[in-house]
């Protein structure tokens, strides 16, 4: 096998645990509150500036930078659910989807005016490690751990808590829920801080790779909302598998071509799925 | 002469006249709000069923590059190019119809299948960047005024055209809307086994408006490619575009024919509007306060601005667009 490729499977692979963790975010707030945030990798663009200016602007510590971003970014989660979401849990799917839609104009916006579009990176440097001629970023690696590890726990969140299973009580039955004592309002807000705090750890990893700059939401928001679909929408297994299915096809895809034509590839991939498999990859 | 068709002579009356008596600049304006209207207008016919298209960013990019890329590198005129264009349009529509109809995908599939085709030929127009220029975009091969490379430096050419493409897409609005087939389709949008058991050949009513929407939506991105001459793949194509097609349309309201072009009336003076007052002072404030105005119009007026206004007096009876869904 060329080592090259090896290589970039490698990459594909360390890429998918970044994505799965957004997908797995997603998934959750879609999975429960039934809406999709159109607008969410636009809160992880917020929460990278927040580590951007915590970081080199007052010199806080890149642990407490992240921190501070994690929390921010929860709370910009409920923030978004009380002022956005709760006034049309009720109205049409297409409005719900617009609402967030308009919240995602706003946010980048917003960060133009206030921050300008020139590309700002933290400038940590982490080394690249050398596995037998192949190198691998140290930052990959760290955020597929992370990726991971947030997937895991999560998962035993979800299982084992008491919070994790009236959250899965109600993305069953959003009806029968309320009999049993759980006020779905008061989860919709947990479910929307972890959401957003998911969001908040994916730009922690993120913000050691990349330039954080007004439109990065752009770059890959489409393709999270794809790999949730084809996990079937609110399904996080499915989500996780597929995270690294289209990682893998965007970083063999890049190799063979360049990084658009991957993209278009793995965009093309999924419009063919969906005819094969309408509700996901997983769908039961 | 009843009230209408005094209203209808009356409109049209100030549509022939404003060009000898607006400044350039609100001519400009005005031809761009026309030719949007007209999108709009073209989404809609899908829209007001429940197919909720976010690909038809796809559509206007390609209506918008064929005939300037064949123009620009081939000299094929636009009298080929563009029908050309909404012909494959029309074909992609199929070729992404007929699956997602056969196979059932609606409500947030559909709008997200839609999404990626949207995508797709986004990121293929930058990736062929040794003829469009990629994301930098290309200005089309300028020979002054001509009718072979539909080229006019005087705008009230444009003027003309605009005005034309919207009646067009009003009337065929109009002719969809007292069709029979309006009947099936809201039917579909409804329950499609349902109306399927009455007998409605469900695919084929899907087929059809999607075909004409494309088709239409792709015509517009031409002549907006003809109007504005220079050709970016984020102003034509893309998710911001179908987003953009999807919000005006919605603002404005899908039930009513001159909703989708109240939407782009009000959308484009708006943004032009914020534009101007903040000047290139604040980039992005005029954007800022549009989206806050969006959230705004989606959470107090779900029904669009002329449905909001055309809702008789006392009557809480509330139109959500079906979005063609059916709880699992």
């Amino acid at each position: 096998m060329d080592i090259y490729l090896l290589e970039a499977v490698i990459n594909g692979i360390l890429l998918g645990g970044v994505l799965a963790l957004l997908a797995l975010g997603l998934n959750l707030i879609f999975g429960v509150v039934d809406v999709i945030w159109i607008a969410y990798a636009d809160i992880v663009m917020c929460a990278m500036y927040a580590i951007y200016f915590l970081y080199t602007g007052l010199s806080v510590p890149l642990p407490l930078a992240f921190l501070i971003a994690i929390i921010g970014a929860a709370s910009l989660g409920v923030l978004v659910h009380l002022l956005i979401i709760a006034p049309v849990l009720n109205s049409a799917p297409l409005n719900q989807l617009l609402a967030t839609g308009g919240l995602l104009f706003f946010l980048q916006s917003f960060a133009t005016l206030l921050f300008g579009t020139d590309f700002r990176n933290i400038g940590v440097r982490l080394p690249v490690l050398e596995f037998a001629t192949i190198y691998v970023s140290f930052a990959r690696l760290i955020a597929f751990a992370v990726g991971l590890i947030g997937a895991i726990a999560l998962y035993g969140f979800l299982k084992w808590t008491y919070l994790g299973i009236a959250i899965r009580a109600l993305a069953q039955d959003r009806d029968i829920v309320g009999l049993m004592g759980v006020d779905p309002r008061r989860i919709y807000l947990v479910v929307s801080a972890i959401g957003g705090g998911l969001a908040g750890l994916a730009a922690c990893l993120l913000a050691l790779q990349y330039d954080v700059h007004p439109f990065i939401g752009n770059t890959f928001g489409p393709v999270i909302f794809m790999i949730c679909v084809l996990g079937g929408l609110g399904n996080m297994i499915g989500g996780f598998v597929a995270s690294f299915i289209i990682s893998q096809i965007i970083a063999i895809g890049g190799y063979y071509s360049s990084t658009e034509l991957s993209y278009v590839l793995a965009f093309t991939f999924f419009i063919v799925l969906m005819f094969i498999r309408p509700r996901g990859l997983f769908a039961r | 002469m009843s009230t209408t068709r005094l209203a209808w002579a009356a409109g049209l009356a100030i549509l022939i006249v404003l060009p000898f008596i607006t400044p350039t600049y609100f001519l400009h304006l005005l031809i761009q709000i026309l030719i949007w209207a007209f999108i709009y207008t073209a989404w809609s016919l899908m829209g007001r069923f429940g197919f909720v298209s976010f690909g038809h960013g796809a559509f206007m990019g390609i209506g918008a590059y064929v005939p300037a890329l064949l123009w620009s590198y081939w000299n094929v005129t636009p009298w080929l190019g563009i029908p050309l264009g909404v012909v494959l349009s029309g074909l992609l529509a199929i070729i992404i119809g007929y699956p997602c109809f056969r196979r059932r995908v609606i409500g947030h599939y559909f709008a997200l299948v839609t999404l990626a085709l949207s995508q797709v030929v986004l990121l293929s127009l930058i990736a062929a960047r040794e003829i469009t220029g990629g994301s930098l975009g290309f200005t089309q091969r300028a020979v002054g005024y001509s009718w072979y490379a539909l080229q006019f430096p005087e705008k009230s050419y444009f003027y003309a055209i605009a005005v034309l493409l919207w009646l067009f897409g009003l009337a065929v609005w109009r002719r969809i809307d007292r069709g029979i087939g309006r009947e099936a389709l809201e039917a579909i949008s409804e329950d499609e086994e349902a109306a399927a058991s009455v007998g409605i050949d469900v695919l084929r009513e899907k087929m059809r408006v999607t075909v004409i929407s494309a088709a239409l939506t792709a015509l517009g991105g031409a002549v907006y490619g003809q109007y504005v001459m220079y050709l970016n793949p984020e102003t034509v194509s893309g998710i911001a575009v179908s987003l953009q097609i999807v919000f005006a349309a919605i603002a404005g309201g899908v039930y009513s024919l001159f909703g989708p072009s109240v939407g782009a009336l009000l959308t484009l003076s708006l943004t032009e509007g914020l534009r101007v007052w903040f000047g290139a002072n604040f980039v992005g404030a005029a954007n800022t306060i549009y989206g806050i105005l969006l959230v705004l119009c989606i959470i107090f007026m779900p029904q669009g601005i002329v449905g909001t206004l055309q809702r008789p007096k006392g009557s809480s009876a509330r139109r959500d667009i079906a979005w063609n869904w059916r709880k699992g």
